[in-house]
């Protein structure tokens, strides 16, 4: 799914940055490769702290001090079959590429927008320092018709960012990331303070331009969930480092690292049986005192003694299918991985794969009860206290219904600890 | 309008209940404007007429009502300009309905004095953002002895044991470090730990809890939620869980109560809500709701945005935006009706006996984006228009 659309645009290898310098620095990037191929979607998934916006600001170099560039390499490639060295650019070179070839939607548009010019202004501002030969009328109707493109009336021009609301003021800061057609659009967090309704909005009229325009997206977020449904491939950050990259839909089925499949138990569903679910327990590492190996040891429930002294690399595991990394010791090869990070992708036939939640129930709950602040009684969810007609809602084994990889024949799958598998009535509504 | 009986759960006692609550808020207006209307009402009485408030006001609460049985999660579910958090606000007492009575075990709450303390030693608030919520120049003891030795339950010689034990009730542990300890060595989860802990310092029986989890990293919000079904269970208190994050609510609660612009629209159980949802608005939010899951790309069950609560949209606040918008739709309010047991959607749809000229759709509805009068610049500062 990644080569979907052709050719590479974006490549990131090895890339550092820090904040700070000496010992007191905080190794906000570590090592990071990622490949954005030309029309792709690309989700950036991590919790707050995790290094994501970073990454973005470093290889656009919008990084600001403290933050510095320690190692790395950013090349773009522009649409004339050019290699641009982001990183070793000037500040010149740089001025042609940003804004016309790569561009940034920031997560909070109300400090984005300049509240004492209108939208207007603003974007003929942009028009006007990259095409100046372009007229005072030409410069108005592209704005109009940028407007109009994210489903703001032209009437709205004259506005001040103080008189739109959250979602408009999001879609303001999108046309303008749109003005000059790029080929990269790098969103950080665009929804993240938007409503649900409004936030859908965006993401339909963002992937029908997407269709029109062809446009890359490097799509920064924390909501796992979202990403799943958006984007073509999605690269899962922690504490700096990448941990896993695989297409959206093998990420979801089949995670291979513990952490993603943690993230993925932290969502609870809206369709199936109520379950209860543990999260990942214990916190985020403090990213000046780093763990000894790899990084999510200490909140891994597989963790081996390999993990605590030894960090893992991205490596491939793609096998016959998409390509796909994973940075963790248990797919080295020395042991047989656990059930719920060794499922099966592409899924062979039309046998159904369970998801891996339920499988791993057992052992995020074991885990959790051993070190996390979080633990409670597996099981005791919201059973208990409930009323019968709701008890008799709520599933007391760890079962959860999983849909082929056919797709959605309505066959589902009931799984429980032991794993035995049977055929089901499908428990989801096809609404 | 008042909600039908069959809205309040079917299991357990309210402990507190709202009835008919109604929230307004007077506008901010210009001297100017404020000048001219004191001068209409003065006018209005020298003539002997009724004199007519011209303030405009937020309709932020309309005739809710909601009960908070024991030993139950309560879910209020909604967008941003609900009126989901003035709901919290006004059951915490922290600022008196407009109408409606607010009843604590069957008896109306007092408005002052010692009455008042004693509710607030029973319903507790806890807030969305752990950051503000706790004072960085005091340690997490500090936090948790004050409600004790404000209302009397913690004395000196017992008052380091009951902080220990309330950081064990919320599982930070040891509880002797984390007492020590200052907010801005604690992380987002730990800090909202403390601040639970905190109203739970005065054990008591409703802990209102507004967006709890949802400044919080997804990795940990489970931890949190896991933590109020664990009181609902364990201590039998009654939680009101503020979330625009539907599936938490399925996750969490028992009773999921959907508010918009400032109306309770659907009631019922928890997993009734998201499995079956009856109203026009709890289908657009369940549409747009992100669900790895889903096959196809979701289609949104309506469009546009909430509407202004300065000057709410006639009949049900939800016709503007609702794809099945009918002619009565636009000028009567619907009352709540039962679809199931303990199930209260508030829709014409579900309404027998219409006539054909009620029935008739509605062509404005469910038009294109952004088209819609903004409320937010409306919200903000209405007064200017009417300089």
């Amino acid at each position: 799914m990644t080569s979907r659309r052709g050719e590479p645009l974006l490549e990131v290898r090895g890339l550092c940055a820090d904040y700070g310098a000496g010992p007191g620095a905080v190794h906000a990037v570590r090592d990071a490769d990622l490949t954005l191929h030309r029309g792709e979607v690309l989700g950036l998934a991590g919790e707050s702290g995790s290094g994501k916006s970073t990454f973005a600001y470093a290889i656009t170099r919008l990084l600001r001090a403290p933050g510095i560039i320690t190692a790395g390499d950013v090349r773009f490639h522009t649409a004339s079959g050019q290699v641009a060295d982001l990183l070793a650019a000037n500040e010149a070179q740089l001025r042609v590429l940003r804004w016309s070839q790569i561009s940034v939607v920031l997560q909070s548009a109300m400090n984005a927008l300049n509240p004492v010019f209108t939208i207007g202004a603003q974007l003929t501002d942009v028009l006007e320092a990259h095409q100046p030969g372009m007229s005072k009328k030409a410069q108005r109707d592209r704005a109009a018709q940028l407007l109009t493109m994210v489903g703001i009336t032209a009437d709205r021009l004259g506005s001040y960012p103080h008189e739109l609301s959250g979602g408009m003021r999001q879609r303001v800061m999108i046309a303008m990331a749109l003005a000059l057609e790029p080929d990269v659009v790098i969103m950080d967090e665009p929804t993240t303070a938007l409503d649900v309704v409004t936030q859908r909005e965006i993401l339909e009229e963002l992937a029908e331009l997407r269709d029109r325009l062809g446009f890359a997206i490097l799509f920064i977020t924390h909501d796992l969930s979202l990403l799943i449904e958006i984007a073509d491939s999605i690269a899962v950050m922690y504490a700096g480092r990448l941990v896993e990259r695989a297409t959206a839909a093998a990420l979801f089925r089949a995670p291979r690292h513990p952490y993603s499949l943690g993230l993925l138990s932290s969502f609870p569903p809206l369709h199936g049986p109520r379950q209860h679910l543990t999260g990942i327990p214990g916190s985020p590492p403090d990213l000046r005192d780093l763990p000894q190996g790899c990084v999510f040891h200490p909140r891994c429930p597989y963790v081996m003694d390999r993990c605590r002294t030894d960090s893992p690399p991205l490596a491939d595991l793609s096998g016959n299918g998409p390509p796909r990394q994973a940075a963790c010791w248990l797919h080295d090869g020395q042991q047989e991985p656990p059930a719920p990070l060794a499922l099966p992708w592409p899924a062979i036939g039309t046998a159904a794969v369970a998801a891996p939640m339920a499988a791993a129930g057992s052992a995020w709950t074991a885990a959790a009860q051993g070190t996390g602040p979080a633990a409670g009684p597996a099981g005791a969810g919201p059973a208990a206290g409930a009323g019968p007609a709701e008890a008799a809602a709520v599933a007391s084994h760890t079962a959860v219904a999983s849909h082929t990889e056919a797709g959605h024949t309505g066959e589902t799958t009931h799984t429980d600890k032991n794993g035995q598998a049977g055929a089901a009535p499908s428990l989801r509504s096809t609404s | 309008m008042t909600q039908s009986p069959a809205a309040l759960p079917v299991t357990g006692t309210p402990l507190l209940e709202a009835r008919g609550v109604t929230k307004h808020f007077v506008v901010h207006q210009s001297l100017r404007a404020r000048r001219r209307g004191r001068a209409r009402l003065a006018a209005a009485r020298r003539a002997g007429q009724q004199p007519q408030d011209s303030r405009q006001v937020v309709h932020a609460l309309e005739n809710v009502s909601i009960s908070l049985p024991a030993a139950q999660v309560t879910a209020v579910v909604g967008e941003s300009g609900s009126g989901k958090s003035t709901l919290a606000r006004v059951l915490a007492r922290l600022t008196p309905p407009t109408a409606g009575e607010v009843l604590l075990g069957g008896t109306p709450v007092p408005p002052t004095g010692k009455e008042r303390r004693e509710y607030a030693r029973q319903v507790q608030l806890v807030l969305q953002d752990p950051f503000s919520s706790l004072n960085p120049v005091h340690d997490v003891a500090y936090h948790l002895s004050r409600p004790l030795k404000i209302h009397g339950t913690g004395t000196g010689a017992t008052l380091d044991e009951s902080v220990s034990n309330l950081l064990e009730r919320v599982a930070l542990t040891p509880a002797d470090l984390f007492a020590r300890k200052y907010p801005h060595e604690l992380s987002g989860g730990q800090r909202q730990r403390v601040a639970i802990a905190r109203a739970l310092a005065v054990n008591p029986k409703v802990l209102l809890a507004d967006e709890p989890v949802s400044m919080l990293d997804v990795s940990i919000r489970l931890g949190l939620l896991n933590l109020l079904a664990d009181l609902r269970e364990r201590e039998g208190i009654a939680v009101l869980y503020i979330t625009h994050d539907i599936a938490s609510a399925r996750y969490l609660a028992d009773t999921t109560v959907v508010m918009y612009a400032g109306q309770v629209v659907e009631s019922g159980p928890a997993s009734d809500i998201t499995d079956r949802p009856e109203h026009p608005y709890t289908k657009l939010l369940l549409s747009a709701a992100p669900d790895p899951e889903r096959a196809a790309p979701p289609v949104l069950a309506a469009r546009g945005s909430p509407p202004s609560l300065v000057s709410p949209p006639s009949g049900c606040r939800f016709h503007p935006r609702c794809p099945h918008a009918m002619a009565v739709c636009a000028s009567t309010a619907p009352e709540p009706i039962t679809v199931r047991p303990g199930h209260t959607s508030a829709c014409w749809l579900h309404a027998s006996g219409l006539t054909a000229a009620q029935s008739r759709p509605l062509t404005t509805a469910a038009t294109g984006n952004g088209q819609h009068p903004d409320p937010v610049p409306a919200a903000t500062d209405p007064g200017e228009e009417t300089r």
